[in-house]
Protein backbone atom coordinates (compact mmCIF):
# COMPACT_ATOMS: atom_id res chain seq x y z
CA UNK A 1 0.00 0.00 0.00
CA UNK A 2 1.30 3.45 -0.88
CA UNK A 3 2.66 5.54 2.19
CA UNK A 4 1.40 8.92 1.42
CA UNK A 5 -0.25 10.85 -1.26
CA UNK A 6 -0.71 14.53 -1.93
CA UNK A 7 -3.40 15.65 -4.37
CA UNK A 8 -5.99 18.75 -5.05
CA UNK A 9 -8.95 18.63 -2.96
CA UNK A 10 -12.51 18.10 -5.47
CA UNK A 11 -15.32 19.21 -2.61
CA UNK A 12 -18.31 17.18 -3.04
CA UNK A 13 -21.79 17.61 -0.37
CA UNK A 14 -23.83 14.86 1.71
CA UNK A 15 -25.58 11.91 -0.11
CA UNK A 16 -23.78 12.24 -3.53
CA UNK A 17 -25.51 8.64 -4.94
CA UNK A 18 -24.10 6.78 -7.88
CA UNK A 19 -26.77 8.16 -10.39
CA UNK A 20 -25.26 11.17 -9.82
CA UNK A 21 -21.74 10.01 -10.13
CA UNK A 22 -22.56 8.18 -13.58
CA UNK A 23 -26.12 8.52 -14.46
CA UNK A 24 -27.68 5.20 -15.61
CA UNK A 25 -27.70 5.83 -19.13
CA UNK A 26 -24.33 5.21 -19.99
CA UNK A 27 -24.17 2.31 -17.66
CA UNK A 28 -24.24 0.43 -21.86
CA UNK A 29 -20.20 0.52 -21.23
CA UNK A 30 -18.03 0.15 -18.58
CA UNK A 31 -14.71 1.65 -20.19
CA UNK A 32 -13.22 3.60 -17.69
CA UNK A 33 -12.15 6.52 -20.78
CA UNK A 34 -15.81 6.56 -21.79
CA UNK A 35 -17.58 7.04 -18.32
CA UNK A 36 -15.13 9.07 -17.05
CA UNK A 37 -15.52 12.53 -18.89
CA UNK A 38 -19.82 11.92 -17.62
CA UNK A 39 -18.50 12.20 -13.74
CA UNK A 40 -21.52 13.98 -12.20
CA UNK A 41 -22.15 15.95 -15.31
CA UNK A 42 -26.41 16.24 -14.23
CA UNK A 43 -25.04 18.37 -10.80
CA UNK A 44 -21.46 20.09 -12.47
CA UNK A 45 -21.52 20.07 -16.09
CA UNK A 46 -18.03 21.24 -16.03
CA UNK A 47 -16.12 19.57 -13.46
CA UNK A 48 -14.62 16.34 -14.94
CA UNK A 49 -13.08 18.25 -17.60
CA UNK A 50 -11.59 20.21 -14.62
CA UNK A 51 -10.32 16.73 -12.57
CA UNK A 52 -6.24 16.35 -13.06
CA UNK A 53 -5.16 13.06 -12.06
CA UNK A 54 -3.84 12.71 -8.43
CA UNK A 55 -6.61 14.86 -7.43
CA UNK A 56 -8.78 13.65 -3.86
CA UNK A 57 -12.51 13.68 -3.88
CA UNK A 58 -13.36 15.05 -0.15
CA UNK A 59 -17.42 14.53 0.72
CA UNK A 60 -19.54 14.91 3.40
CA UNK A 61 -22.35 12.02 4.59
CA UNK A 62 -23.54 8.86 2.89
CA UNK A 63 -21.09 8.86 -0.32
CA UNK A 64 -21.38 6.74 -3.44
CA UNK A 65 -25.41 5.82 -2.00
CA UNK A 66 -27.76 3.97 -4.42
CA UNK A 67 -26.85 1.75 -7.29
CA UNK A 68 -24.06 -1.05 -6.82
CA UNK A 69 -22.68 -0.18 -9.91
CA UNK A 70 -19.24 -0.34 -10.13
CA UNK A 71 -19.46 1.85 -12.83
CA UNK A 72 -19.21 4.74 -10.13
CA UNK A 73 -15.85 3.69 -8.81
CA UNK A 74 -14.24 2.81 -13.11
CA UNK A 75 -15.47 6.39 -13.40
CA UNK A 76 -13.53 7.67 -9.93
CA UNK A 77 -11.18 5.81 -11.00
CA UNK A 78 -10.66 7.10 -14.86
CA UNK A 79 -10.39 10.02 -13.93
CA UNK A 80 -7.47 9.41 -11.93
CA UNK A 81 -8.48 10.66 -8.37
CA UNK A 82 -5.99 9.10 -5.99
CA UNK A 83 -8.36 8.76 -2.92
CA UNK A 84 -11.88 9.30 -1.42
CA UNK A 85 -12.26 10.85 2.00
CA UNK A 86 -16.01 10.99 2.87
CA UNK A 87 -17.49 11.52 6.56
CA UNK A 88 -19.27 8.17 5.91
CA UNK A 89 -19.78 5.68 2.47
CA UNK A 90 -22.48 3.75 1.41
CA UNK A 91 -21.93 -0.03 1.96
CA UNK A 92 -21.35 -1.48 -1.61
CA UNK A 93 -19.47 1.81 -2.96
CA UNK A 94 -17.27 1.05 0.16
CA UNK A 95 -16.89 -2.59 -0.82
CA UNK A 96 -16.11 -1.90 -4.57
CA UNK A 97 -13.54 1.09 -3.69
CA UNK A 98 -11.65 -1.75 -1.33
CA UNK A 99 -12.12 -4.39 -3.77
CA UNK A 100 -10.92 -2.81 -7.10
CA UNK A 101 -8.22 -0.83 -5.15
CA UNK A 102 -9.37 2.99 -5.03
CA UNK A 103 -8.19 4.40 -1.46
CA UNK A 104 -11.82 5.34 1.01
CA UNK A 105 -10.56 7.11 3.82
CA UNK A 106 -13.93 7.40 6.73
CA UNK A 107 -13.09 11.11 8.14
CA UNK A 108 -14.40 14.55 8.33
CA UNK A 109 -12.47 17.05 6.85
CA UNK A 110 -12.96 20.88 5.93
CA UNK A 111 -11.02 21.83 2.79
CA UNK A 112 -11.54 24.56 0.37
CA UNK A 113 -11.48 23.80 -3.62
CA UNK A 114 -8.35 23.04 -4.47
CA UNK A 115 -6.45 23.08 -1.84
CA UNK A 116 -3.56 20.98 -1.02
CA UNK A 117 -4.07 17.26 1.04
CA UNK A 118 -2.08 14.90 2.22
CA UNK A 119 -2.99 11.70 3.35
CA UNK A 120 -0.20 9.83 5.49
CA UNK A 121 -1.53 6.33 5.35
CA UNK A 122 1.10 4.56 7.79
CA UNK A 123 -0.15 7.28 10.08
CA UNK A 124 -3.80 7.58 9.81
CA UNK A 125 -3.50 11.12 9.56
CA UNK A 126 -4.90 13.97 6.43
CA UNK A 127 -2.95 17.47 6.79
CA UNK A 128 -4.84 19.53 4.94
CA UNK A 129 -4.54 23.79 5.75
CA UNK A 130 -2.32 23.76 8.55
CA UNK A 131 -4.47 21.11 10.28
CA UNK A 132 -4.02 17.78 11.16
CA UNK A 133 -7.28 14.83 11.39
CA UNK A 134 -6.64 11.60 12.36
CA UNK A 135 -8.76 8.88 10.64
CA UNK A 136 -9.38 4.83 11.97
CA UNK A 137 -7.20 2.42 10.92
CA UNK A 138 -8.75 0.09 8.38
CA UNK A 139 -9.11 -3.31 10.05
CA UNK A 140 -6.52 -6.08 9.70
CA UNK A 141 -9.09 -7.86 7.31
CA UNK A 142 -9.49 -5.04 4.78
CA UNK A 143 -5.64 -3.97 5.29
CA UNK A 144 -4.91 -7.34 3.50
CA UNK A 145 -7.06 -7.17 0.83
CA UNK A 146 -5.50 -3.21 -0.21
CA UNK A 147 -2.20 -4.65 0.98
CA UNK A 148 -2.75 -7.08 -2.21
CA UNK A 149 -4.04 -4.46 -4.63
CA UNK A 150 -7.43 -5.44 -4.66
CA UNK A 151 -9.63 -8.42 -4.33
CA UNK A 152 -9.07 -10.65 -7.50
CA UNK A 153 -5.29 -10.30 -6.14
CA UNK A 154 -5.94 -11.42 -2.51
CA UNK A 155 -7.82 -14.55 -3.90
CA UNK A 156 -5.42 -15.01 -6.02
CA UNK A 157 -3.09 -15.53 -3.55
CA UNK A 158 -4.88 -17.94 -1.74
CA UNK A 159 -4.79 -16.53 1.84
CA UNK A 160 -8.82 -17.68 2.27
CA UNK B 1 -24.88 -16.81 23.77
CA UNK B 2 -27.98 -15.28 22.46
CA UNK B 3 -28.12 -13.97 18.57
CA UNK B 4 -29.84 -12.28 16.22
CA UNK B 5 -30.90 -14.43 12.94
CA UNK B 6 -28.21 -12.41 10.79
CA UNK B 7 -25.41 -13.57 12.81
CA UNK B 8 -26.46 -17.10 13.24
CA UNK B 9 -27.10 -17.14 9.42
CA UNK B 10 -23.28 -15.80 8.65
CA UNK B 11 -22.20 -18.07 11.71
CA UNK B 12 -23.34 -21.07 9.60
CA UNK B 13 -22.32 -20.10 6.86
CA UNK B 14 -18.73 -19.26 7.47
CA UNK B 15 -18.54 -22.42 9.83
CA UNK B 16 -17.49 -19.79 12.70
CA UNK B 17 -19.10 -18.72 16.61
CA UNK B 18 -19.39 -14.85 14.96
CA UNK B 19 -20.99 -11.56 15.96
CA UNK B 20 -21.78 -8.43 14.59
CA UNK B 21 -18.65 -6.55 13.81
CA UNK B 22 -16.94 -9.91 12.88
CA UNK B 23 -15.31 -10.57 9.26
CA UNK B 24 -16.22 -13.25 7.97
CA UNK B 25 -15.36 -15.34 4.72
CA UNK B 26 -18.99 -17.15 3.87
CA UNK B 27 -19.86 -19.61 1.88
CA UNK B 28 -22.58 -18.23 -0.98
CA UNK B 29 -25.83 -20.29 -1.14
CA UNK B 30 -26.34 -18.29 -4.68
CA UNK B 31 -25.37 -15.42 -6.82
CA UNK B 32 -27.22 -13.66 -8.93
CA UNK B 33 -26.12 -10.71 -11.46
CA UNK B 34 -27.74 -8.63 -14.80
CA UNK B 35 -27.18 -7.48 -17.72
CA UNK B 36 -25.37 -4.12 -16.20
CA UNK B 37 -23.04 -5.71 -13.90
CA UNK B 38 -22.42 -9.57 -15.43
CA UNK B 39 -19.92 -8.21 -17.39
CA UNK B 40 -17.93 -6.60 -15.61
CA UNK B 41 -17.71 -9.89 -13.09
CA UNK B 42 -17.09 -11.89 -15.72
CA UNK B 43 -14.04 -9.82 -16.79
CA UNK B 44 -13.27 -10.25 -13.21
CA UNK B 45 -13.94 -14.37 -13.27
CA UNK B 46 -12.14 -14.83 -16.45
CA UNK B 47 -8.86 -12.68 -14.51
CA UNK B 48 -8.85 -16.11 -11.89
CA UNK B 49 -8.36 -18.26 -14.82
CA UNK B 50 -11.01 -20.67 -12.38
CA UNK B 51 -13.96 -22.75 -13.16
CA UNK B 52 -17.35 -21.47 -12.70
CA UNK B 53 -19.19 -22.91 -9.59
CA UNK B 54 -22.26 -23.05 -12.21
CA UNK B 55 -24.91 -24.49 -9.67
CA UNK B 56 -24.72 -21.02 -7.65
CA UNK B 57 -25.09 -18.61 -10.42
CA UNK B 58 -27.98 -17.10 -11.93
CA UNK B 59 -27.72 -15.03 -14.73
CA UNK B 60 -31.00 -12.55 -15.85
CA UNK B 61 -30.72 -9.63 -17.84
CA UNK B 62 -33.33 -6.89 -17.23
CA UNK B 63 -31.43 -2.99 -17.62
CA UNK B 64 -31.52 -2.61 -21.27
CA UNK B 65 -33.32 -5.34 -22.35
CA UNK B 66 -34.25 -5.60 -25.01
CA UNK B 67 -31.28 -4.39 -26.57
CA UNK B 68 -31.76 -0.83 -26.60
CA UNK B 69 -28.37 -0.11 -28.88
CA UNK B 70 -25.31 -1.91 -29.72
CA UNK B 71 -23.62 -1.54 -26.62
CA UNK B 72 -26.49 -2.77 -24.72
CA UNK B 73 -26.92 -5.83 -27.48
CA UNK B 74 -23.00 -6.50 -26.36
CA UNK B 75 -23.46 -6.40 -22.61
CA UNK B 76 -26.73 -8.65 -23.42
CA UNK B 77 -24.67 -10.77 -25.37
CA UNK B 78 -21.65 -11.29 -22.88
CA UNK B 79 -23.87 -12.05 -20.06
CA UNK B 80 -25.82 -14.89 -22.24
CA UNK B 81 -22.46 -16.19 -23.49
CA UNK B 82 -21.07 -16.64 -20.23
CA UNK B 83 -24.52 -18.11 -18.30
CA UNK B 84 -24.78 -20.52 -21.67
CA UNK B 85 -21.23 -21.70 -21.89
CA UNK B 86 -20.76 -22.10 -18.15
CA UNK B 87 -24.60 -23.72 -17.52
CA UNK B 88 -25.42 -21.58 -15.24
CA UNK B 89 -29.36 -20.95 -14.44
CA UNK B 90 -30.00 -18.13 -16.93
CA UNK B 91 -33.33 -16.39 -17.47
CA UNK B 92 -33.95 -14.56 -20.68
CA UNK B 93 -36.48 -12.20 -21.50
CA UNK B 94 -39.64 -14.13 -22.15
CA UNK B 95 -39.37 -16.62 -19.44
CA UNK B 96 -37.72 -14.05 -16.73
CA UNK B 97 -37.88 -10.42 -15.83
CA UNK B 98 -36.46 -7.79 -13.13
CA UNK B 99 -33.63 -9.70 -11.49
CA UNK B 100 -35.05 -9.29 -8.05
CA UNK B 101 -38.41 -10.83 -8.79
CA UNK B 102 -37.15 -14.06 -10.82
CA UNK B 103 -35.14 -15.11 -7.47
CA UNK B 104 -38.08 -14.65 -5.61
CA UNK B 105 -40.23 -16.37 -8.07
CA UNK B 106 -38.14 -19.47 -9.21
CA UNK B 107 -37.30 -20.64 -5.64
CA UNK B 108 -33.67 -19.28 -4.95
CA UNK B 109 -34.88 -17.06 -2.17
CA UNK B 110 -35.96 -19.07 1.14
CA UNK B 111 -35.27 -18.89 4.71
CA UNK B 112 -31.92 -19.36 6.32
CA UNK B 113 -29.97 -18.87 2.99
CA UNK B 114 -27.24 -16.37 2.04
CA UNK B 115 -27.46 -14.75 -1.57
CA UNK B 116 -25.53 -11.98 -2.93
CA UNK B 117 -26.70 -10.37 -6.11
CA UNK B 118 -24.81 -7.69 -7.89
CA UNK B 119 -27.88 -5.21 -7.72
CA UNK B 120 -28.60 -2.66 -4.65
CA UNK B 121 -31.94 -4.04 -4.44
CA UNK B 122 -30.96 -7.87 -3.60
CA UNK B 123 -31.84 -6.36 -0.21
CA UNK B 124 -35.56 -7.69 -1.70
CA UNK B 125 -35.31 -11.35 -0.56
CA UNK B 126 -35.66 -11.02 3.02
CA UNK B 127 -38.96 -11.53 2.48
CA UNK B 128 -38.39 -14.20 2.35
CA UNK B 129 -36.11 -15.26 5.48
CA UNK B 130 -33.32 -15.28 3.69
CA UNK B 131 -29.90 -12.83 4.59
CA UNK B 132 -29.26 -10.76 1.08
CA UNK B 133 -27.00 -8.47 0.21
CA UNK B 134 -26.13 -5.73 -2.99
CA UNK B 135 -22.52 -6.49 -3.86
CA UNK B 136 -20.18 -5.29 -6.65
CA UNK B 137 -19.37 -6.93 -10.07
CA UNK B 138 -15.91 -7.99 -9.35
CA UNK B 139 -17.04 -9.82 -5.75
CA UNK B 140 -19.87 -11.35 -8.12
CA UNK B 141 -16.90 -12.20 -10.36
CA UNK B 142 -15.32 -14.00 -7.51
CA UNK B 143 -18.16 -15.95 -6.40
CA UNK B 144 -18.48 -17.04 -9.67
CA UNK B 145 -14.92 -18.90 -9.17
CA UNK B 146 -14.85 -19.46 -5.54
CA UNK B 147 -18.50 -19.56 -4.09
CA UNK B 148 -17.54 -17.35 -1.10
CA UNK B 149 -16.79 -14.21 0.10
CA UNK B 150 -16.08 -11.49 2.81
CA UNK B 151 -18.76 -9.83 4.84
CA UNK B 152 -18.25 -8.23 8.10
CA UNK B 153 -21.11 -9.04 9.38
CA UNK B 154 -24.07 -6.88 10.64
CA UNK B 155 -25.58 -5.30 13.51
CA UNK B 156 -29.14 -5.35 13.67
CA UNK B 157 -32.25 -2.51 13.89
CA UNK B 158 -35.70 -4.77 14.93
CA UNK B 159 -38.27 -3.06 13.52
CA UNK B 160 -41.48 -4.24 15.87
CA UNK B 161 -44.75 -3.40 14.03
CA UNK B 162 -47.92 -3.60 15.50
CA UNK B 163 -51.36 -2.91 14.88
CA UNK B 164 -53.29 -3.32 11.69
CA UNK B 165 -52.83 -1.43 8.27
CA UNK B 166 -55.95 1.17 7.34
CA UNK B 167 -57.60 0.66 4.17
CA UNK B 168 -55.24 2.35 1.41
CA UNK B 169 -52.41 1.87 3.33
CA UNK B 170 -49.85 -0.77 1.13
CA UNK B 171 -46.24 -2.05 1.77
CA UNK B 172 -45.32 1.16 0.13
CA UNK B 173 -46.59 3.54 2.45
CA UNK B 174 -45.09 1.39 5.18
CA UNK B 175 -41.78 1.42 4.23
CA UNK B 176 -41.48 5.09 3.04
CA UNK B 177 -42.88 5.78 6.60
CA UNK B 178 -40.09 3.99 7.99
CA UNK B 179 -37.45 5.67 5.78
CA UNK B 180 -38.96 8.91 6.89
CA UNK B 181 -37.79 7.90 10.03
CA UNK B 182 -34.15 5.99 9.81
CA UNK B 183 -33.58 8.15 7.07
CA UNK B 184 -31.19 7.71 3.81
CA UNK B 185 -28.24 6.02 4.90
CA UNK B 186 -29.75 5.50 8.76
CA UNK B 187 -29.06 2.02 8.02
CA UNK B 188 -26.08 1.51 6.51
CA UNK B 189 -24.16 -1.27 6.95
CA UNK B 190 -26.98 -3.12 8.88
CA UNK B 191 -29.70 -5.26 8.71
CA UNK B 192 -33.24 -4.02 9.01
CA UNK B 193 -35.58 -6.96 11.14
CA UNK B 194 -39.08 -6.88 10.59
CA UNK B 195 -41.26 -8.55 13.55
CA UNK B 196 -44.70 -7.88 15.67
CA UNK B 197 -48.08 -7.92 13.35
CA UNK B 198 -46.19 -8.96 9.90
CA UNK B 199 -49.18 -11.50 9.41
CA UNK B 200 -51.51 -8.41 8.40
CA UNK B 201 -48.65 -7.30 5.78
CA UNK B 202 -48.61 -9.98 2.25
CA UNK B 203 -46.12 -11.27 1.11
CA UNK B 204 -46.01 -9.05 -1.80
CA UNK B 205 -45.96 -6.41 0.09
CA UNK B 206 -42.99 -7.39 2.08
CA UNK B 207 -41.17 -7.57 -0.95
CA UNK B 208 -41.73 -3.70 -1.44
CA UNK B 209 -40.73 -3.26 2.28
CA UNK B 210 -37.64 -5.59 1.82
CA UNK B 211 -36.71 -4.23 -1.26
CA UNK B 212 -36.82 -0.10 0.02
CA UNK B 213 -34.79 -1.06 3.09
CA UNK B 214 -31.52 -0.21 0.74
CA UNK B 215 -32.64 3.45 0.32
CA UNK B 216 -32.02 3.30 4.44
CA UNK B 217 -28.52 2.34 3.47
CA UNK B 218 -29.11 -1.19 4.73
CA UNK B 219 -26.96 -3.81 4.14
CA UNK B 220 -29.96 -6.66 4.38
CA UNK B 221 -33.30 -7.02 5.35
CA UNK B 222 -35.15 -9.89 7.01
CA UNK B 223 -38.55 -10.95 7.95
CA UNK B 224 -39.91 -13.63 10.40
CA UNK B 225 -40.58 -16.92 9.05
CA UNK B 226 -44.83 -16.99 9.47
CA UNK B 227 -47.07 -19.42 7.38
CA UNK B 228 -47.40 -16.77 4.89
CA UNK B 229 -43.80 -17.53 3.65
CA UNK B 230 -44.23 -20.98 4.00
CA UNK B 231 -47.62 -20.74 1.99
CA UNK B 232 -45.61 -18.52 -0.76
CA UNK B 233 -42.72 -20.84 -1.07
CA UNK B 234 -45.12 -24.22 -0.98
CA UNK B 235 -45.76 -23.07 -4.58
CA UNK B 236 -42.06 -22.36 -6.13
CA UNK B 237 -39.29 -25.03 -6.28
CA UNK B 238 -37.08 -23.90 -3.47
CA UNK B 239 -35.78 -26.82 -2.37
CA UNK B 240 -34.41 -27.35 1.45
CA UNK B 241 -34.73 -24.65 3.52
CA UNK B 242 -33.66 -23.33 7.45
CA UNK B 243 -36.41 -21.70 9.46
CA UNK B 244 -33.82 -19.24 11.60
CA UNK B 245 -35.16 -16.87 14.17
CA UNK B 246 -33.64 -13.95 16.28
CA UNK B 247 -33.54 -14.82 19.91
CA UNK B 248 -35.33 -12.38 22.03
CA UNK B 249 -32.52 -11.58 24.27
CA UNK B 250 -30.31 -10.77 20.82
CA UNK B 251 -28.26 -7.86 21.08
CA UNK B 252 -30.21 -5.52 18.74
CA UNK B 253 -28.88 -1.95 17.69
CA UNK B 254 -31.67 -0.66 18.29
CA UNK B 255 -35.54 -1.41 18.82
CA UNK B 256 -37.93 0.70 16.67
CA UNK B 257 -41.68 0.48 17.58
CA UNK B 258 -43.89 1.12 14.86
CA UNK B 259 -48.02 1.22 15.19
CA UNK B 260 -49.35 0.61 11.53
CA UNK B 261 -52.98 1.83 12.51
CA UNK B 262 -50.78 5.41 12.25
CA UNK B 263 -49.61 5.00 8.90
CA UNK B 264 -51.46 7.01 5.79
CA UNK B 265 -51.25 6.95 2.27
CA UNK B 266 -48.33 8.64 1.24
CA UNK B 267 -45.66 9.99 -1.50
CA UNK B 268 -41.68 10.28 -1.35
CA UNK B 269 -41.18 13.74 -3.04
CA UNK B 270 -38.10 14.65 -5.03
CA UNK B 271 -35.40 14.42 -4.48
CA UNK B 272 -34.46 11.66 -1.71
CA UNK B 273 -37.07 8.77 -1.19
CA UNK B 274 -36.94 10.06 2.80
CA UNK B 275 -38.46 12.82 1.85
CA UNK B 276 -42.07 11.90 2.77
CA UNK B 277 -45.68 13.82 2.93
CA UNK B 278 -49.02 13.05 3.29
CA UNK B 279 -50.44 12.09 -0.35
CA UNK B 280 -53.10 15.27 0.65
CA UNK B 281 -50.39 17.91 1.03
CA UNK B 282 -49.09 17.49 -2.88
CA UNK B 283 -50.95 18.44 -6.08
CA UNK B 284 -48.93 18.89 -8.42
CA UNK B 285 -49.82 18.15 -12.13
CA UNK B 286 -47.81 15.07 -14.13
CA UNK B 287 -46.69 14.22 -17.27
CA UNK B 288 -45.91 10.14 -16.53
CA UNK B 289 -47.23 7.75 -14.17
CA UNK B 290 -45.16 4.77 -14.15
CA UNK B 291 -46.05 1.24 -12.35
CA UNK B 292 -43.48 -1.61 -12.26
CA UNK B 293 -39.83 -2.26 -11.23
CA UNK B 294 -38.69 -4.73 -8.45
CA UNK B 295 -40.27 -2.66 -5.78
CA UNK B 296 -44.10 -2.25 -7.09
CA UNK B 297 -44.64 -4.37 -10.06
CA UNK B 298 -45.75 -7.56 -9.30
CA UNK B 299 -49.71 -9.05 -10.22
CA UNK B 300 -51.14 -7.53 -6.81
CA UNK B 301 -50.28 -4.37 -7.92
CA UNK B 302 -51.62 -4.87 -11.31
CA UNK B 303 -54.85 -6.13 -10.10
CA UNK B 304 -55.20 -2.85 -7.82
CA UNK B 305 -54.14 -0.36 -10.56
CA UNK B 306 -56.33 -2.46 -12.90
CA UNK B 307 -59.47 -2.23 -10.32
CA UNK B 308 -58.95 1.87 -10.52
CA UNK B 309 -58.80 2.20 -14.56
CA UNK B 310 -61.62 -0.16 -15.12
CA UNK B 311 -63.98 1.88 -16.90
CA UNK B 312 -62.17 5.11 -16.75
CA UNK B 313 -59.17 7.26 -19.10
CA UNK B 314 -56.02 7.80 -18.33
CA UNK B 315 -56.16 11.86 -18.47
CA UNK B 316 -54.87 13.17 -21.81
CA UNK B 317 -51.60 14.51 -20.76
CA UNK B 318 -50.73 11.83 -18.78
CA UNK B 319 -48.32 8.93 -19.92
CA UNK B 320 -49.14 5.86 -18.00
CA UNK B 321 -46.80 3.09 -18.60
CA UNK B 322 -47.22 -0.56 -16.68
CA UNK B 323 -44.62 -2.50 -17.00
CA UNK B 324 -44.77 -6.01 -14.94
CA UNK B 325 -41.76 -7.50 -13.21
CA UNK B 326 -41.36 -10.85 -14.67
CA UNK B 327 -43.21 -12.67 -17.08
CA UNK B 328 -44.93 -14.87 -15.46
CA UNK B 329 -46.77 -11.80 -13.83
CA UNK B 330 -47.48 -10.55 -17.55
CA UNK B 331 -49.03 -13.85 -18.63
CA UNK B 332 -51.27 -13.55 -14.95
CA UNK B 333 -51.88 -10.46 -16.12
CA UNK B 334 -53.04 -11.38 -19.59
CA UNK B 335 -55.00 -14.37 -18.16
CA UNK B 336 -57.10 -12.18 -15.82
CA UNK B 337 -57.97 -9.52 -18.06
CA UNK B 338 -56.08 -6.49 -16.75
CA UNK B 339 -53.83 -6.10 -19.53
CA UNK B 340 -57.02 -4.99 -21.69
CA UNK B 341 -58.31 -3.21 -18.81
CA UNK B 342 -54.85 -0.79 -18.67
CA UNK B 343 -54.32 -0.32 -22.75
CA UNK B 344 -58.48 0.20 -22.74
CA UNK B 345 -58.24 3.20 -20.20
CA UNK B 346 -55.51 4.45 -22.29
CA UNK B 347 -52.18 2.89 -20.54
CA UNK B 348 -49.45 1.40 -22.64
CA UNK B 349 -48.75 -2.08 -20.89
CA UNK B 350 -45.58 -3.03 -22.19
CA UNK B 351 -43.23 -6.50 -21.67
CA UNK B 352 -40.84 -7.19 -18.80
CA UNK B 353 -37.50 -4.98 -18.39
CA UNK B 354 -36.62 -2.36 -15.37
CA UNK B 355 -37.12 0.08 -18.48
CA UNK B 356 -37.54 4.02 -16.74
CA UNK B 357 -37.06 3.04 -13.07
CA UNK B 358 -32.97 3.81 -13.38
CA UNK B 359 -33.82 6.08 -16.81
CA UNK B 360 -32.44 3.40 -19.10
CA UNK B 361 -34.61 3.51 -21.40
CA UNK B 362 -38.36 3.46 -22.57
CA UNK B 363 -40.33 6.08 -20.16
CA UNK B 364 -37.31 8.65 -20.12
CA UNK B 365 -38.62 12.22 -18.47
CA UNK B 366 -37.14 15.26 -20.86
CA UNK B 367 -36.71 18.66 -19.12
CA UNK B 368 -39.04 19.53 -16.26
CA UNK B 369 -41.54 16.65 -16.77
CA UNK B 370 -43.26 15.11 -13.50
CA UNK B 371 -43.44 11.43 -12.94
CA UNK B 372 -45.63 9.29 -10.27
CA UNK B 373 -43.44 6.67 -9.99
CA UNK B 374 -43.95 3.01 -8.22
CA UNK B 375 -40.31 2.44 -8.17
CA UNK B 376 -37.72 3.10 -5.05
CA UNK B 377 -35.11 6.23 -6.38
CA UNK B 378 -36.03 9.84 -7.19
CA UNK B 379 -32.37 10.66 -7.08
CA UNK B 380 -31.77 14.26 -9.09
CA UNK B 381 -32.05 13.26 -12.88
CA UNK B 382 -32.74 9.12 -12.31
CA UNK B 383 -35.80 8.69 -15.05
CA UNK B 384 -34.37 11.32 -17.45
CA UNK B 385 -33.23 15.21 -17.53
CA UNK B 386 -31.84 16.28 -14.93
CA UNK B 387 -34.78 19.07 -14.17
CA UNK B 388 -37.29 16.22 -14.31
CA UNK B 389 -38.90 15.33 -11.07
CA UNK B 390 -40.03 11.67 -9.62
CA UNK B 391 -42.16 11.31 -6.78
CA UNK B 392 -42.26 8.10 -5.27
CA UNK B 393 -46.09 6.38 -4.59
CA UNK B 394 -47.84 3.08 -4.30
CA UNK B 395 -49.65 1.63 -7.63
CA UNK B 396 -53.07 2.72 -6.36
CA UNK B 397 -52.39 6.11 -5.95
CA UNK B 398 -49.90 6.20 -9.48
CA UNK B 399 -53.27 4.60 -10.77
CA UNK B 400 -55.39 7.74 -9.70
CA UNK B 401 -52.93 10.21 -10.62
CA UNK B 402 -53.04 8.89 -14.26
CA UNK B 403 -56.79 9.56 -14.58
CA UNK B 404 -56.71 12.86 -12.08
CA UNK B 405 -53.53 14.33 -14.71
CA UNK B 406 -52.20 15.27 -10.71
CA UNK B 407 -50.76 13.06 -7.85
CA UNK B 408 -54.17 12.00 -5.80
CA UNK B 409 -55.46 9.37 -3.85
CA UNK B 410 -58.39 6.86 -5.29
CA UNK B 411 -60.94 8.14 -3.53
CA UNK B 412 -60.73 11.57 -5.11
CA UNK B 413 -61.90 9.78 -8.48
Amino acid sequence: MMEEISGRAIILGDNVDTDQIIPAKYLNTSEPDKLAPHFMENEYPDLAGSIQKGDIIVAGKNFGSGSSREHAVITIKGLGISCIIAESFARIFFRNAINTGIPVIEAKVSANSLEKITVDFRNSRIFCGGKEVEFKEYPEFLKNIIESNGLINYVRSGKW
Amino acid sequence: MSKTAVEKIFSEKSGTDSRAGDYVVANIDYVMANDITAPIAIDAFNDLGMSAKSDKIIIIPDHFIPPKDINSAKQYKKSKDFALDNGTWFYDIGSGGVCHQVMMEKGFAAPGRLIAGADSHTNTYGALSAISTGIGSTEAGVIFATGKMWFKIPETIKINLKGKPSKGVEGKDIILYILSIIKNGGAAYKCMEFSGDIKYIDINERMTMANMTTEAGAKCSFFDTDEKTIEYLKQRNTGEYKIVKSDDNADFEQTIEINMAEIEPSVAVPNSPDNVRHVSEIHERIDQAYIGSCTNGRIEDIRKAASILKGRKVDRRVRLMVVPASQEVYNQALREGLINTIVESGGYFSGTTCGACLGGYMGVLGPDEVCISSTNRNFIGRMGDKTSKVYLANPSIVAASAILGRIGTPEEI
